[in-house]
C-alpha cells in the first residue's frame, strides 16, 4: 500500500472508532460526566480539611492571657467549643464518647508566665484514631495559637514557644485543591488505559481482530487508529474537570493551560500505551477490565500521592511509586495548576514520564504481533 | 495433474502443535487454480488452524505452506493483500450499519465499496435494501452475504471461508452454495470448510480432515467409492429394537443411522449381496422386527467418511 491509501485506511479506523464510542451513548454519557461527577464528590464529600472542629478546653486558673487564647480559638470558624472545664479529667470521658476531637489545656499561671518571661505551659491533645484528620486538626491548632502569639504586645514574644506551621501555595488548606490534579489523573488512567484495554480485548473476543490482523494494517496503524479518538476524549475530560474545579470550588489556575494541555497528552499517552499492553496480553473484555484496575487504576489512587502523601508510604511502597506514572503526573498539575510552574520547573517530571512512554510504546507494539498467538 | 508453481495453495507436511495438543498433523494437499475445495470434517478437526496458517496468523511447526506462490511465513503482508478470509464467526461489526461495515474494510484494503462493486454486486445487491441498518440486527444469512463481501471487496484472487454456513438455516445455507458456484465460475479460487457433509458434494475437491489429519483427497464422488463393503439401507419398525437387532447381527461390519434408515455393511466380503439381504431379513424377523426392507445402495461421502474414522488408531468404533 502507498502512504495516501495507508493514511486513507488510518482515517477508516479513527471514524470507525469514533462511531463505536458515540453509538455506546451510556458508556459515552459516564465517560463525559465523571470528571464533574468526580470532582464534585471529592471536593464535598471526600475532602480532608476539617471544619466544625470540636474543641474542649481546660483552664484551671483563667486571667487575662488564657481568656485572649480562648478568644483566638472561638473566634476562629473552624472550631466549636464542646466543654470548658477547670480539671483535666472531664476530657478523657469526651474522647472516648467521640464528642470531642481536640483538648487545649493551658496550664495556671499563662499571664504571669508571659510577663515574668517563664516558660508558658499549654498542651494539644488530638484525636488521631484518623490520623489524617488528627494531623490537620494538630496544624490548624497550632496556627491558632501562633496566631494569637503574635496578637500578643511586642516584647512579650518568643515567650511562648510554639513550632509555626505554615502551608505554602495552599495556605487555606483547602484539600480540593490538592485533589483536582489527582483527579485529572486518575479520570485519564480510565479513558486512557482502561478504554482502549477494553476496546481492544472486545475485537478480539469479537473475532474482528483477526480480520484486521489478515488485512494489510500495520499494528501502529491499529494501534493510532484506536488511541487517537480516545485522546480527543482524554482532553475534553481534563478540561471540564479544570472547568468544574474553578466553577464549583475556584480553584486557582495559575500557570499555562497550553503545557497543562501538552502534559496531559504526555500523560495520556501513556494511558494508553499501558491500555494496548494490557490488551495485548489478556483475552477476553472482563480479563482485561481487571487487569486495567489493578495495573493502573490502583497505583493511580494509592501510590501516586493523590490520597496519601509519597511520604507517608512505607519505603518498599515509595520505591514502586516511582514507576506509577500519575506521581509525576501529579507533581506536574500541581505545579501548573498550584504554584504557577514553569516547564523550567517541571523538565524533570516531563522526561520521566516521556521515558516511560516510550519504554511503554515499544513494549506494547512488540507484544502487539502481526500474529495471532 | 497441475504444476505447483501455479497452484494457489501449496501445504507440505504442515505440523502444528499447541502444547501437548497436535493441531495439524503433516497436513499436504494443493488446491487448483479456479477450484472450489472443500474442507470436511467435525469441529476440532484442525481446519480453522488450517485457515490460520494460510491466511498467515499462525506459523507452522514444521512444514512449508505457500499462497497464491508466497510463503505464509516470510511473504505475509504481500498474501494479507491479496487474499479474501472470513472466519469462523461473522466478524462484523454490530454497531455499525451494513454500508459502514461495508467501508471499513474496504479502507482497510486500500480500496472503495465503488471500485469492488461489480465483484461484490451479485451478494451485496439483496442486502443493499438493508445498507443503513445496523449489522447486529440482521439474520443469520444477511450477516453471512455481508461478511462475504466484506470478504470479497478488495478482489482478492483467493478466498478462504471457515465454515460460512454454521448456524445459517437450510435456505441460506443452499444460497450461499450457490453464490459460491457463480463466483468460481468467475475465475475465483475457493477454499470452504464445513462440518456438514451434504455440503461436500458442492464441492469440486474435498478433503476429509479429522484429528489434524488428511483422512483423503479427491473428488466427492470417488470418495464414497473409497467405502470398502457393499453398502444396505435397512428401514425397519420400531427403528431403535432395529439397531439394536442389526448390531447384535454376529457378521455386522458397521451400523450407522441415516436419517429415518439406517446403513448397514457386512464383515463377509466373499457373499453375495442378496444372501445378505436375506439372511439380515431373517435375523430381523426372528428378533420381532416384522416391518422392514432392505436394500443395497451406493455409499455416500458421509458413509465413506464413517469407514475412514473408524479406521484410525483410537477412533471410536
Amino acid at each position: 500500500m502507498r502512504t495516501p491509501e495507508r493514511l486513507h485506511a488510518l482515517a477508516a479506523f479513527v471514524v470507525k472508532e469514533l462511531r463505536h464510542i458515540l453509538r455506546d451513548r451510556q458508556t459515552l454519557v459516564i465517560l463525559l460526566l465523571l470528571p464533574l461527577a468526580q470532582v464534585v464528590l471529592f471536593g464535598f464529600a471526600i475532602r480532608t480539611d476539617v471544619k466544625d472542629i470540636r474543641l474542649a478546653i481546660v483552664d484551671a486558673a483563667p486571667d487575662d492571657a488564657s481568656l485572649a487564647l480562648r478568644a483566638h480559638f472561638t473566634g476562629n470558624g473552624r472550631f466549636r467549643v464542646v466543654a470548658t472545664a477547670a480539671m483535666i479529667e472531664v476530657i478523657e470521658p469526651l474522647f472516648r464518647r467521640g464528642q470531642a476531637d481536640v483538648a487545649l489545656v493551658i496550664a495556671p499561671g499563662l499571664a504571669r508566665a508571659l510577663a515574668d518571661g517563664t516558660p508558658a505551659q499549654l498542651q494539644l491533645i488530638t484525636d488521631a484514631s484518623n490520623p489524617n484528620t488528627g494531623t490537620t486538626i494538630q496544624a490548624y491548632a497550632g496556627a491558632v495559637i501562633g496566631a494569637w502569639q503574635i496578637a500578643l504586645p511586642g516584647a512579650r514574644q518568643g515567650v511562648v514557644i510554639e513550632p509555626q506551621v505554615r502551608m505554602r501555595f495552599n495556605q487555606s488548606l483547602e484539600s480540593v485543591n490538592l485533589f483536582v490534579p489527582g483527579l485529572i489523573s486518575l479520570v485519564l488512567t480510565l479513558v486512557t488505559a482502561q478504554m482502549t484495554a477494553i476496546s481492544l480485548s472486545r475485537e478480539k473476543e469479537r473475532g474482528t481482530l483477526e480480520i484486521l490482523l489478515v488485512s494489510p494494517l500495520r499494528p501502529w496503524q491499529i494501534i493510532l487508529g484506536k488511541v487517537a479518538p480516545y485522546l480527543l476524549l482524554a482532553f475534553a475530560n481534563v478540561v471540564t474537570a479544570m472547568v468544574a474545579a474553578w466553577l464549583v470550588f475556584q480553584v486557582p489556575f495559575r500557570g499555562s493551560l497550553a503545557l497543562l494541555l501538552a502534559a496531559s497528552t504526555l500523560y495520556a499517552l501513556v494511558g494508553l500505551a499501558l491500555g494496548v499492553l494490557i490488551a495485548a496480553r489478556t483475552n477476553s473484555q472482563r480479563t482485561a477490565m481487571m487487569g486495567s484496575m489493578i495495573g493502573t487504576m490502583l497505583p493511580s489512587t494509592l501510590l501516586s500521592g493523590m490520597i496519601f502523601p509519597i511520604a507517608s508510604l512505607p519505603w518498599p511502597l515509595q520505591l514502586i511509586s516511582n514507576i506509577v506514572p500519575a506521581r509525576w503526573f501529579i507533581v506536574i498539575v500541581r505545579g501548573i495548576m498550584l504554584k504557577g510552574a514553569g516547564i523550567v520547573h517541571l523538565w524533570q517530571e516531563l522526561l520521566v514520564l516521556a521515558v516511560m512512554l516510550t519504554v511503554l510504546l515499544v513494549v506494547a507494539i512488540k507484544s502487539f504481533r502481526a500474529r495471532l498467538a | 495433474m497441475v504444476t505447483q508453481a501455479s497452484s494457489p495453495v501449496v501445504i507440505e507436511g504442515v505440523r502444528k502443535t499447541f502444547g501437548s495438543t497436535v493441531a495439524l498433523d503433516d497436513v499436504t494437499f494443493d488446491v487448483r487454480a479456479g477450484e472450489l475445495f472443500g474442507l470436511v470434517g467435525p469441529d476440532g478437526g484442525g481446519k480453522t488452524t488450517l485457515f490460520r496458517i494460510l491466511t498467515t496468523l499462525l506459523v507452522p511447526d514444521a512444514g512449508t505452506a505457500t499462497v497464491l506462490g508466497r510463503d505464509v511465513v516470510r511473504d505475509l503482508w504481500e498474501i494479507r493483500k491479496r487474499v479474501g478470509y472470513m472466519p469462523g464467526r461473522f466478524s462484523l461489526y454490530p454497531d455499525l450499519s451494513v454500508e459502514e461495515n461495508l467501508r471499513f474494510f474496504a479502507s482497510v484494503f486500500g480500496t472503495t465499496i465503488e471500485k469492488g462493486y461489480d465483484i461484490i454486486a451479485p451478494i451485496y445487491a439483496q442486502i443493499e435494501p438493508f445498507k443503513h441498518r445496523r449489522a447486529g440486527q440482521l439474520s443469520g444469512g444477511m450477516k453471512q452475504k455481508l461478511a462475504l463481501s466484506c470478504a470479497l471487496v478488495h478482489r482478492p484472487e483467493l478466498l478462504l471461508l471457515d465454515e460460512p454456513t454454521t448456524g445459517v438455516d437450510a435456505v441460506s445455507r443452499r444460497e450461499f452454495w450457490d453464490l459460491l458456484h457463480d463466483l468460481q465460475s468467475s475465475g475465483l479460487t475457493i477454499v470452504v470448510s464445513t462440518p456438514y457433509m451434504d455440503e461436500a458434494d458442492r464441492c469440486h475437491r474435498v478433503a476429509l480432515v479429522q484429528k489434524g489429519r488428511v483422512l483423503a483427497i479427491d473428488v466427492p464422488g470417488a470418495i464414497g467409492a473409497r467405502f470398502p463393503r457393499p453398502l444396505y439401507a435397512v428401514h425397519g419398525v420400531p427403528r431403535h429394537a432395529t439397531i439394536e437387532a442389526l448390531r447384535a447381527f454376529p457378521h455386522a461390519a458397521s451400523v450407522h443411522p441415516f436419517g429415518d434408515t439406517l446403513h448397514y455393511s457386512d464383515a463377509r466380503e466373499a457373499h453375495h449381496p442378496p444372501q445378505v439381504i436375506a439372511e439380515v431379513t431373517a435375523w430381523l424377523t426372528t428378533r420381532g422386527i416384522a416391518e422392514m426392507t432392505m436394500s443395497r445402495i451406493a455409499p455416500g461421502i458421509e458413509d465413506a467418511f464413517m469407514a475412514l474414522m473408524g479406521d484410525e488408531p483410537g477412533a471410536p468404533a
